[in-house]
């Protein structure tokens, strides 16, 4: 049951894991081994999200992991967490995606904005994976602007009827349930976003596949539309209030993301290592040539300094003192890092590197929508560049 | 239903192996360990057996170093209800030593409706241990077993042979060793891992006797001499074949 | 005279390959120490090729019969032996088939003492008898010394060469005096007719992934048929794992050891776990279409290509020089 997949570890950072944090990632590199690499190239080529692995990841644990037992998840720590997206995305991003919308994005808000009831109800059964969630924020014409959403929520007597649409939205056509983001009151106004549970069965609901992505492939991408969407009074998330409750959302996404970006890195960089000894050209290893010698130099510190940013990350939230701006940093560094990486590795493997047999295309393909979600590389920048000069570049 | 699985910590099947500066052992700076891949086997079934019965213990035993607690903590998070570990300070060359010490120890324990074993580990190659343990306590024991089904008392079990299956019979309790096909085992789940550290796992320290074998050096394998590539395609059989015959002469 | 023991092994009342291997391996220990050969025949009657074991040095074949012997007796067979050992035997000398895995650590337990298991060679250095055993995957020898007395230990199969005597020895029998014991056989399943194990064949012809699908393994069967039965079929972990073939002819970690005369690597890679289990074969032959796989590395003669082609061409070669 041991992992084929050493992973990266130049600095010895192993030895600040702790034992139940490093049998965590060791199981899932495992899994992701075994179940998900096997699988992911011809899923990616099919563009298909490989629905058969979701049993598996539920039984070991991956949805929601870092959520409290009483709701059937794992209770881990913010670390053991985010080595599981680390682990995933060494997979495929769009697998990380799945695991990432499910729990940061759905489970998430859930438990933090949710009722006992809602907890009760939905928690148990999105940790078993009886449940698939989706996440609806990003609108067509509001992408970095969220707070400008034209989705609303008008209450009627008995609950609430819901319209707008939404765009890029992960896990859209498998969901049974989505979170739907919408104003309760006047357009302007950010403050009256609110949290909805709608069960995507409601009628009015429809998810349609956005086709032909050449990125992400393995993964379910829809547009949402909801139209004189009635939903029950209770399916109001209570504690959400304002833009800041999705953002809280995305926080804890982009957190997961920094770590699975920089398994994307990893995967890449092994793949890169092991071409350049075994690939042999003007009769010796590639390898032996100072370009490829300065391309891998290049990976391996840049990845050593990814894992350093994260872990420090990774105890500082479960330290409870993590700010959002050191999420964009990780978030904007790692992807960045990786999106490098794999394009490296890609050219490093000369013209095998376009295969699928091979993985840095896809992970390259993939971290060009990494790149662009959640807070995009660009929007990232200047929420530093806010946090260090204390004036919005936004607005 | 009490049962109890023997394991082994062991270096992952991956290692490069460098010798110690003792020249007689495995230098294991930088090498991963692992649960023994057959040992998950025996872990395995011992779970499935409970829940199976419903009822009942499964404990698992390891002899080695303080490191194999870890390891002892991976069944446990598979789902293994406690640990014992004999801590020594190294695992000995002989396996009747380590069986003695394994016998005495389930011996106190006992009694067990199965003692499990996998069917060898993957250092040392010695496939010993559990039919050693089984002579030692004089229980009826079946090896390398792919597949197992107990009834009315009887435990019948199919053992791969030479171009054939064995199918064995005995009466349990039995010690049983496993071997690939017998089950697939489970991977650890995350709560599973997070439990393992509340589950008891007694360390007790045990000194050994010297035993039969000795090691005086481990080396590596003479490297085999510089092969070459005969050709490409079909084209290169004539020559392929005349080498087989006229160079190695095993046609 | 200090006796060595060699436990043969027979199946149906007919002495295995490996017996004579055995009686070889303890030949030469015997030598080495100034000692004399005991041929150990566990069975229900004398078996089959008995007779020949004088021939590669035995200088007594002794066969030992008790009720229920006729089949494998794992409790009665360790005791007879044990009992047999007891009597003044310094080595007791088996093999590491299937059966004598199962078998020598009952006996050196009965013995109270340690076995030297799975050896691939064995000498005596000043009075001491050391042997050598693979160990981590065959990626380090181990050498040790066997001071049990009496010291036991099991030799890889077909490594041993059986080494041909102009000598006879005596044959008789003696009822062992034993119960068979709780462990029985009930049953041997047997492999279709004819069939040789990959373990024991002298030529192995190993599939992986790069045969592409399960029935195109009709090829490697192809060229085991035109080696005239000398020949098994053996599978990689993939394939195995995927379903392709059957584990009993899995070649490898988690399959089995083989040291055949010959082994063809076709379509396999050659991952570490592969090469555990046929790196102490004495000729590799790989065929492969990417010439940087891993297995080229442990081949002697390596053929880059596509198999589906190179691989009929072989089997006619081979068929027309038969």
């Amino acid at each position: 049951m041991a992992p084929k997949y050493h992973g990266v570890d130049f600095y010895a950072l192993d030895t600040l894991l702790s034992e139940e944090e490093r049998a965590v990632r060791d199981t899932v590199r495992t899994w992701v081994d075994e179940q998900l690499i096997p699988v992911i190239g011809d899923a990616y080529i099919e563009g298909k999200f490989p629905k058969q692995l979701i049993p598996g990841m539920a039984e070991l644990g991956l949805f929601g992991a870092n959520l409290p037992e009483e709701y059937g998840c794992a209770g881990l720590n913010n670390v053991a967490y985010g080595l599981i997206m680390q682990e995933l995305e060494r997979g495929d991003s769009g697998v990380r995606s799945f695991a990432s919308v499910q729990g940061a994005l759905v489970m998430y808000p859930i438990y933090a904005f949710g009722s006992d009831e809602q907890k009760k109800k939905w928690l148990p059964e999105m940790a078993s994976g009886k449940v698939i969630g989706c996440f609806g924020l990003t609108e067509p014409d509001y992408g970095s602007n969220p707070a400008g959403m034209i989705t609303t929520a008008k209450e009627t007597k008995d609950g609430w009827v819901l319209n707008g649409a939404k765009m890029w939205i992960t896990n859209g056509s498998t969901a049974q349930v989505a979170v739907v983001w919408a104003k309760i009151g006047a357009q302007n106004d950010a403050n009256s976003i609110r949290g909805f549970l709608v069960p995507t069965s409601t009628k009015g609901f429809s998810a349609k596949d956005q086709k032909g992505k050449l990125s992400l492939r393995a993964s379910d991408t829809s547009e949402l539309v909801l139209q004189d969407v009635h939903i029950p009074k209770d399916a109001i998330l209570p504690k959400s209030g304002g833009l800041k409750s999705p953002l809280m959302c995305l926080t804890q996404a982009r957190y997961g993301i920094s770590w699975g970006a920089l398994g994307a890195a990893m995967a890449c960089y092994d793949e890169a290592v092991s071409y350049s000894k075994n690939r042999i050209m003007f009769g010796r290893p590639i390898g032996g040539f100072q370009l490829q010698q300065a391309r891998l130099a290049e990976m391996l510190t840049e990845i050593t300094k990814a894992q350093l940013l994260v872990l420090q990350l990774g105890r500082l939230k479960d330290q409870g003192t993590m700010t959002p701006q050191q999420v964009s940093l990780a978030k904007r560094n790692n992807v960045d890092m990786a999106t490098d990486v794999a394009r490296e590795t890609r050219r490093l493997l000369g013209a095998n590197g376009i295969l699928a047999e091979y993985q840095a295309m896809r992970h390259l393909a993939n971290l060009e929508s990494v790149y662009t979600y959640e807070g995009t590389h660009d929007v990232h920048t200047l929420v530093l560049g806010q946090e260090i000069t204390g004036i919005s570049a936004f607005e | 239903m009490k049962i109890a699985v023997c394991i082994k910590r062991v270096a992952d099947s991956e290692t490069r192996v460098k010798v110690a500066g003792d020249g007689k052992s495995l230098d294991d700076a930088g090498v991963k360990f692992i649960l023994n891949p057959y040992d998950e086997f025996a872990v395995e079934e011992a779970l499935q057996r409970k829940e199976k019965a419903g009822a009942g213990e499964v404990v698992v035993l390891a002899l080695g170093g303080a490191t194999a607690q870890e390891t002892i903590r991976t069944a446990l998070a598979m789902g293994a209800d406690r640990g014992i570990l004999l801590q020594t300070d190294a695992v000995p060359a002989d396996g009747f030593v380590t069986a003695q010490a394994i016998a005495t120890e389930l011996k106190a324990g006992g009694p067990w409706d199965l003692v499990l074993f996998g069917k060898m580990a993957i250092d040392d190659y010695n496939s010993q241990v559990g039919p050693m343990v089984a002579e030692l306590l004089d229980l009826p024991c079946v090896t390398s077993v792919s597949h197992l089904t107990i009834e009315n008392g009887i435990a019948t079990a199919d053992r791969e042979i030479e171009g054939a299956v064995e199918v064995v019979q005995c009466p349990v309790p039995a010690v049983i060793t496993t071997d690939k096909g017998i089950n697939e085992p489970r991977y650890p789940a995350l709560k599973g891992i997070m439990a393992a550290k509340k589950k008891p796992l007694e360390v007790k320290p045990v000194s050994l006797s010297g035993g039969a074998i000795e090691v005086l050096e481990m080396q590596p394998p003479p490297a085999r001499k510089e092969g070459k590539i005969v050709g490409e395609g079909a084209a290169a059989v004539p020559e392929l074949v005349k080498l087989l015959r006229e160079e190695a002469k095993v046609l | 005279m200090t006796t060595v023991l060699a436990v043969c092994e027979q199946r149906d009342g007919a002495l295995r390959k490996v017996s004579s291997e055995v009686v070889t391996g303890a030949r030469r220990i015997a030598d080495a120490l100034g000692a004399e050969v005991e041929a150990l025949v566990l069975g229900a009657g004398p078996a089959t090729g008995a007779d020949q074991l004088g021939g590669f040095g035995a200088d007594r074949v002794v066969t030992l019969t008790a009720d229920g012997f006729g089949k494998y007796a794992p409790e009665g067979y360790a005791k007879a032996v044990a009992d047999r050992a007891k009597s003044g035997a310094a080595v007791v000398v088996c093999t590491a088939s299937a059966q004598g895995k199962d078998l020598a650590p009952r006996i050196a337990a009965k013995l109270g003492t340690g076995l030297a298991a799975d050896v691939t060679d064995v000498m005596v250095e000043g009075g001491a008898l050391v042997a050598i055993r693979p160990v981590y995957a065959g990626k380090a020898l181990l050498k040790v010394k066997l001071t049990g007395k009496p010291a036991v230990l099991s030799l890889r199969p077909n490594v041993f060469t059986p080494v041909q005597r102009p000598k006879a020895g005596t044959a008789s029998t003696a009822a062992a005096n034993v119960p068979a014991g709780r462990v029985t056989v009930k049953e041997i399943k047997a492999a279709e007719a004819g069939a040789l194990d990959v373990a024991e064949a002298p030529i192995v012809i190993s599939g992986g992934r790069g045969l592409k699908e399960p029935a195109n393994f009709k090829i490697l069967e192809d060229l085991a048929h035109a080696f005239g039965g000398r020949a098994a079929v053996g599978a990689s972990r993939a394939v195995v794992d995927a379903g392709w073939r059957p584990h009993a002819d899995q070649v490898g970690q988690t399959g089995k050891t083989v040291s055949p005369t010959l082994y063809i690597a076709i379509g396999i890679s050659g991952a570490i776990q592969h090469l555990a289990g046929m790196r102490t074969s004495k000729v590799i032959v790989a065929i492969n279409k990417d010439k940087d796989a891993p297995i080229f590395k442990v081949a002697d003669y390596g053929v880059v290509g596509d198999l589906f082609e190179i691989v009929p061409a072989l089997t006619a070669a081979v068929k027309s020089h038969a």
